[in-house]
C-alpha cells in the first residue's frame, strides 16, 4: 500500500487536501481535508442581525447571492416577513443568473481541462479537446467568458453589482425595475440563449430540457458529430472514459428546494433515497468528532450548534464539520436537485448506473436549460410600479432558519437573536455534506466513499480519476469551512 | 503579433478571503480577461482558478521561484493573511506542503517584482478580520489601519514599490487589469498610488460622484427605507461621501452600482470597513446630525447648507425620495399637456 498526499487542488473555489492510501492500483482509503478556517460563525456573533446580510455573502464569492438568500431567509422568518411576488421574482432571477453563471464556470473552466492533461495524449479524442479546453487557452473559455459577463448584466441591473450585492433582503429586492429595464433583461436573456443553443448545447433548450431517457440522451448525442458542441463534446470523452462507472455515490441525495413563486417551488424540497422522502430539517445535525472544533457533544443541531476551533483535537483532520441527515450521509447538488425533482432524465441514469460523474455533470447542465427557460418567464412575470421589498422590525429575540440551494448544493443559515443581537449563528454549506469528513461513527462522507475504488493509472501522482471525482461534485471549499 | 517585451510572470495565491475577487475578475469586459492578460503580455505561471497544474507541480513552480530558478515579476495576493492561532499560521495550511500558507506568501514576496494585494482581505484584513478576529487575520503591509501586517511597513518589492493595494470587496475588475497592464507598461510608480497606496486611478474619485442620486443629495431628499429613491446618506448609513472608488462612473457588471441596486456604500475599499461601529444600513447621529459628515465639509457649513437646502426640496424631489420609483417627472415648462 502506498500513501499519496494530492494537494494543492486547483480548479476547485478555495483550498482542499487528499489524502489517499492506494493498493492494487485503486484507491483503498481516502481522507478529505479542509485546511482553511475563516471563523464567520463566530464573527457573526454579537452584530445587529440585519448586518449579517453584509458578512454573509463574504462567506464565498462564488456563491455570494446564495449565501444572502439563506441569511434573507433565516432573518425573513425571525421576522415573520414575506416577500411580494415581485420581491420573489428579483430574487429568484438574481440567484439563478448566479446559479447558472456557476455550472459554466464550473463545466468550462474547472471540470473540462482536466480531459486536456498530457496523461491522455494517447487518447483518439485528445487533440480536440486539448484543442476545446485546455486551461486558460482553450477555444471554450475564449467563447464562454464573454457569454458569461454579457449575462451577468442581469446582476448589474438586478443586484447592483456581483459578488456580494446587498440588493436581497427579507422583505424581497433593494431594485425595483421598470418597464424599460424588463426589455433589457428580456435581451440579455434571449442573447444568452444563443450562446447555450450555438455552443453549450448546438440544439434548443426545450429538446433538451425534454431528453427523458438515457436512450434518448445517446440518441440525441449520436444526431451529430462530438464536435459540435461542448455538452455533445462532454458525453462522448464520458463514454470512451466510461465515466458512469466513476466516483459512485453512495448515500442518499437531499434538496432544500429552489426558486419559490406565490408557494410553488421550480425544484422541491425533498430526500431521494431509491423513491422520494419528505426532508425533516429538525433531523439536521453536525458531528464533529473528526473535525477541528472542540465539543461537549458528538453531534449538534444547527440551532444549538458550536463553532469553538480546537486544532489540536485528537483524532481530527479537517476544519469541514459532518453534517448528517438522521444520522446519514446526504449528497447535495444538481444531481440531488433534478432526482428530488423527479427529472425523467436524471432518474434514468441513475437507477441504471447510480450517482457518479458522468450524472453528476449531465444534471448540471440539463439545470442550466431549466433555470433559463423559467427565467424567461419570471422577467415577463414582474410588473413595474408594484412593490419589491416589505419591511418589517427586527424583533430583539427570534430564530430563523434560511434554506436555500447554491449551484452545487443545499445551503443552510440558523440565526438566533437575543437582546437584539446574534447569539447564535450556524452554516451548513453544500459542500460541508460533500466533503465531510468520517462521524462518530466512522462513517466517512460522501467524497470520501465516492474516492474508493478510484484507477489509479502507475506512476501517478496526482491521480486524474481522482481529479475528475472531486471536481464533479463542484465543491467550494471556502464555503465549507466558512 | 510582436510582442514589446518579455512576458510578466504573474503568480497568484489565495489564503483568507472569498475567492469573490477572482470570481469578479473573471468577469471583466472591454476586453475579457483572457485578452487583457495578452494585451499585457502577462503569462500566468499559477492562478488557483484558472491553471491546469494542480498538486506537485504547483509545488514545484513555488519552489523554483523562492529558489530563484524562476522568475517572478507579480505576485497577487488574495485574501487575508492567515496568522493564528498565536502566530503560527496554523489556520490556513499550504494543502500537500504542511507548512503554513503565510511562510509560502512571505518568501515569495521577498522574490517579486511587483506585489499586489487583491482586495481588502489582502490588503488591510477586510471582512475575514471582523469581529474579534480570533484567526488574527491581517494585510500584507497593513492590520487594519496599522501598518506592519505580514511583511512590515519597510517592505519594498524588487520593484523598489511597497505594497499595491487594490482594496475593495471585491475588486472590479478594471482597477486591476488596469493596474496589472501599466505595470506591465512600466507606467506604475510612486506616485500612481494613494497613502494607503491603493491605485490613484480609482482612489481620486469619491463614490459619491456620477451617483445617480446627487439631485436628491443636493436637497436633501433623503430615502426612508432601503429601494427608497432618494439619497441615502442621511438614514441608511451611505458613505459615498467619504469613500474613495469611482463605482458610480465605472459600470459594475454592464451597468450597476450598489447605489444603483438601492443599497448604501459601505467603504468596502477602506481599512476598517468590516467594523463600522454601527449597523451598516443606518446612519448613526448626534442629537438628528449624521456623525460621518462628507470628506472636506466643515460640520457647521453641513448643517447650515443641509436645513437651507431641505427648505428649498422641490415637491418632485421630496415625493421620488421615498418612492421606490421615479413616480413624478420633471416638467418641461416649455409644453403644456
Ligand atoms: S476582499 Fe471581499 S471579495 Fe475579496 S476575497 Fe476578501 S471577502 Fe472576498
Ligand atoms: S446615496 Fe450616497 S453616494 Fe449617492 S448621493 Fe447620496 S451620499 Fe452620495
Amino acid at each position: 500500500m502506498t500513501r499519496l498526499v494530492v494537494g494543492p487542488f486547483n480548479r476547485v473555489e478555495g483550498d482542499l487536501e487528499v489524502k489517499l492510501e492506494i493498493g492494487d492500483g485503486r484507491v483503498e482509503k481516502a481522507h478529505v481535508v479542509s485546511p482553511l478556517y475563516r471563523g464567520f460563525e463566530r464573527i457573526l456573533l454579537g452584530k445587529p442581525p440585519a448586518d449579517a446580510l453584509v458578512y454573509a455573502p463574504r462567506i464565498c464569492g462564488i456563491c455570494s447571492v446564495s449565501q444572502s438568500v439563506a441569511a434573507a431567509k433565516a432573518l425573513a422568518q425571525a421576522q415573520g416577513l414575506a416577500m411580494p411576488p415581485n420581491g420573489e421574482l428579483a430574487v429568484n432571477l438574481v440567484h439563478a443568473t448566479e446559479n447558472i453563471a456557476d455550472h459554466l464556470t464550473h463545466f468550462y473552466l474547472f471540470f473540462m481541462p482536466d480531459f486536456a492533461r498530457e496523461t491522455y495524449s494517447r487518447e483518439s479524442w485528445f487533440a480536440a479537446a486539448r484543442e476545446r479546453f485546455t486551461a486558460i487557452k482553450g477555444t471554450a473559455a475564449e467563447d464562454m467568458l464573454p457569454a458569461r459577463a454579457q449575462f451577468m448584466h442581469l446582476m448589474g441591473l438586478l443586484a447592483g453589482k456581483w459578488p456580494h450585492t446587498l440588493s436581497i433582503q427579507p422583505g424581497g429586492s433593494t431594485r425595483a425595475v421598470t418597464n424599460g429595464e424588463i426589455a433589457r433583461m428580456s435581451a440579455i436573456l434571449s442573447a444568452f440563449r444563443r450562446f447555450l443553443e450555438r455552443t453549450l448545447y448546438g440544439d434548443t433548450l426545450e429538446r433538451i430540457a425534454s431528453l427523458s431517457s438515457v436512450a434518448e440522451l445517446e440518441g440525441w448525442a449520436a444526431e451529430k458529430a462530438p464536435e459540435s458542441s461542448d455538452f455533445r463534446h462532454f458525453l462522448s470523452i464520458s463514454r470512451h472514459l466510461d465515466l458512469r462507472r466513476l466516483g459512485p455515490s453512495a448515500g442518499l441525495f437531499m434538496s432544500f428546494g429552489a426558486y419559490t413563486v406565490d408557494g410553488a417551488t421550480l425544484f422541491p424540497r425533498g430526500v431521494h433515497d431509491n423513491g422520494h422522502l419528505a426532508l425533516d430539517i429538525n433531523a439536521i445535525a453536525e458531528d464533529v468528532s473528526h473535525a477541528m472544533y472542540r465539543s461537549g457533544a458528538d453531534a449538534l443541531k444547527p440551532f444549538d450548534g458550536e463553532t469553538v476551533p480546537d486544532i489540536d483535537r485528537e483524532g481530527a483532520y479537517s476544519w469541514c464539520k459532518a453534517p448528517r441527515l438522521n444520522g446519514k450521509i446526504a449528497e447535495v447538488g444538481a444531481l440531488a436537485r433534478q432526482l428530488v425533482s423527479g427529472h425523467p432524465l436524471v432518474l434514468d441514469l441513475v437507477s441504471k448506473d447510480g450517482g457518479n460523474v458522468h450524472a453528476r455533470v449531465v444534471a448540471r447542465l440539463l439545470e442550466v436549460a431549466l433555470v433559463t427557460m423559467a427565467m424567461e418567464g419570471w422577467v415577463n412575470a414582474l410588473r413595474s410600479g408594484e412593490r419589491f421589498i416589505r419591511h418589517a422590525d427586527m424583533p430583539d429575540s427570534a430564530e430563523g432558519a434560511g434554506l436555500a440551494e447554491a449551484a452545487r448544493g443545499s445551503l443552510g443559515h440558523w440565526i438566533r437573536i437575543e437582546g437584539g443581537r446574534i447569539a447564535n449563528y450556524q452554516i451548513i454549506a453544500p459542500t460541508t455534506w460533500n466533503f465531510s469528513p468520517r462521524d462518530a461513527d466512522g462513517t466517512p462522507g460522501p467524497l470520501e466513499q465516492a474516492l474508493e475504488g478510484a484507477p489509479v493509472r502507475s506512476g501517478e501522482t496526482e491521480p486524474v480519476a481522482v481529479q475528475h471525482i472531486v471536481r464533479s461534485f463542484d465543491p467550494c471549499l471556502v464555503c465549507t469551512v466558512h | 503579433m510582436h510582442r514589446r517585451r518579455e512576458p510578466l510572470r504573474l503568480l497568484w495565491l489565495q489564503s483568507g478571503g472569498c475567492g469573490g475577487c477572482t470570481l469578479s475578475l473573471i468577469g471583466a469586459e472591454g476586453p475579457d480577461l483572457i485578452a487583457t492578460f495578452e494585451a499585457a503580455g502577462i503569462e500566468v505561471l499559477w492562478h488557483p482558478s484558472l491553471s491546469e497544474a494542480s498538486g506537485r507541480e504547483v509545488i514545484e513552480i513555488l519552489q523554483r521561484i523562492v529558489d530563484g530558478e524562476e522568475t517572478l515579476d507579480i505576485l497577487c495576493l488574495e485574501g487575508a493573511v492567515m496568522r493564528g492561532p498565536n502566530g503560527t499560521g496554523r489556520f490556513h495550511m499550504m494543502s500537500g506542503t504542511d507548512r503554513p500558507v503565510m511562510d509560502w506568501v512571505a518568501e515569495l514576496a521577498a522574490k517579486a517584482g511587483h506585489v499586489v494585494a487583491v482586495g481588502s482581505c489582502a490588503a488591510f484584513g477586510g471582512i475575514t478580520a471582523a469581529g474579534a478576529n480570533e484567526v488574527e487575520a491581517c494585510g500584507l503591509a497593513y492590520d487594519g489601519q496599522r501598518e506592519g501586517g505580514l511583511l512590515g511597513p519597510d517592505f519594498r518589492s524588487r520593484s523598489g514599490m511597497p505594497v499595491i493595494n487594490i482594496a475593495g470587496c471585491p475588486i472590479h475588475p478594471g482597477w486591476l487589469t488596469e493596474t496589472l497592464h501599466s505595470i506591465a507598461a512600466g507606467r506604475f510608480g510612486a506616485t500612481e498610488i494613494d497613502e494607503w497606496e491603493r491605485p490613484l486611478s480609482y482612489t481620486m474619485h469619491l463614490v459619491h460622484h456620477g451617483c445617480a442620486r446627487n439631485e436628491f443629495y443636493e436637497f436633501k431628499a433623503s430615502a426612508e427605507e432601503l429601494c427608497d429613491m432618494g439619497c441615502m446618506m442621511e438614514n441608511l448609513g451611505c458613505k459615498g461621501t467619504q469613500a474613495r472608488a469611482d463605482c458610480n462612473t465605472r459600470a459594475w457588471n454592464g451597468g450597476g452600482s450598489c447605489l444603483d441596486g438601492g443599497y448604501p456604500c459601505i467603504n468596502c475599499t477602506a481599512p476598517g470597513f468590516e467594523e463600522p461601529g454601527h449597523s451598516f444600513t443606518r446612519t448613526p447621529k448626534v442629537s438628528g446630525i449624521p456623525v460621518g459628515l462628507p470628506t472636506d465639509m466643515p460640520k457647521a457649513w453641513f448643517v447650515a447648507l443641509a436645513s437651507l437646502s431641505k427648505a428649498a426640496t422641490p415637491p418632485r424631489l421630496k415625493e421620488n425620495a421615498v418612492a421606490d420609483h421615479l413616480t413624478r417627472s420633471p416638467v418641461d415648462r416649455q409644453k403644456k399637456r
